[in-house]
């Protein structure tokens, strides 16, 4: 049973991220975008968890334990962060009957 | 054959899931329809719970494919539904800004590809086989989590229920037909 060196994970996550950010910048629909935010958020996800698992190596009994602690607050503030952003998506569609980026433009200088 | 199987199952399953997230991330940038990203979203998810399963964190694994499999996948399948975007195949799908947008994620994979060549990792990093287990026997991962969890970050956990409380008003509010 021979795993793969931690690198190979943070590789992934990275490589995830990367593609999360290229589309979260240039895409022009609103969902999408929230899509490839979610994608990084889980990316960033994938590397603390391949971290937890180094620092079970080095330390204490329990210290593996923090970063699966903390994916699950990353976690939470994802699902509070998606909610509050798809209503406020399903509001300004209410009100402008798009979604498109480049026209929620009214706050610009 | 069966012996390669079992030597390098893990290896094999880490590359099979590594590909399927890729794939899936693809999916999510590259489609057109937000819908189609959605369910490459989801197999990206499903991809990283498998791999979270192979890095030993099982309780976070479920809890993966529980939060952002069912209930922030459903979020966004609703919300795409409900703002039905009809004239999509009239717009581009870049925007107005993608040409800086572009350099700006290059320079992204650049800089992690930089980092990735010049820093060394640690032996723990590239022999797993050094890896102790994090658990004392007859503990579960979740029992050893809860464990975590519910003594040395209690307040962070009640301030995350208040958040989550926060959020949800917050997004019932927002959602309201005013």
């Amino acid at each position: 049973m021979t795993g793969v060196p931690a690198t190979w994970y943070l590789l992934l996550s990275a490589a995830l991220f990367c593609i999360g950010a290229a589309g979260a910048l240039t895409r022009r629909n609103g969902i999408t975008i929230f899509l490839s935010i979610e994608l990084m958020l889980n990316s960033v996800n994938l590397s603390i968890v391949a971290y937890a698992r180094i620092a079970s190596a080095s330390g204490s009994l329990l210290a593996s334990l923090d970063g699966k602690v903390l994916v699950l607050f990353v976690l939470a503030v994802a699902a509070a962060e998606a909610a509050v952003g798809l209503a406020l998506f399903i509001a300004v569609y209410r009100n402008r009957r798009e979604i498109d980026i480049n026209r929620l433009n009214l706050m610009r200088w | 054959m069966f012996e390669f199987l079992t030597t390098s199952g893990p290896a094999l399953l880490f590359y099979l899931f590594a590909l399927m997230a890729v794939a899936g991330a693809v999916c999510v940038v590259s489609m057109r329809n937000p819908m189609y990203g959605a369910i490459g979203l989801l197999v990206c998810f499903l991809s990283i719970a498998a791999l979270f399963l192979l890095r030993h964190a099982e309780f976070v694994a479920v809890v993966q494919i529980f939060v952002y499999g069912g209930g922030i996948m459903v979020l966004f399948l609703f919300v795409i539904m409900l703002v039905n975007l009809h004239r999509l195949h009239e717009t581009t799908m870049l925007g107005n800004y993608w040409r800086t947008a572009f350099v700006v994620s290059l320079a992204l994979v650049a800089i992690f590809g930089f980092l990735f060549l010049k820093v060394e990792f640690g032996p723990s990093f590239e022999d797993p086989s050094k890896f102790v287990d994090a658990l004392e026997p007859g503990m579960g991962n979740s029992e050893a989590v809860a464990w975590k969890l519910y003594r040395e970050y209690l307040l962070p956990f009640e301030i995350a229920s208040v958040f989550l409380l926060v959020a949800m008003v917050g997004a019932v509010v927002l959602g309201r037909r005013a």
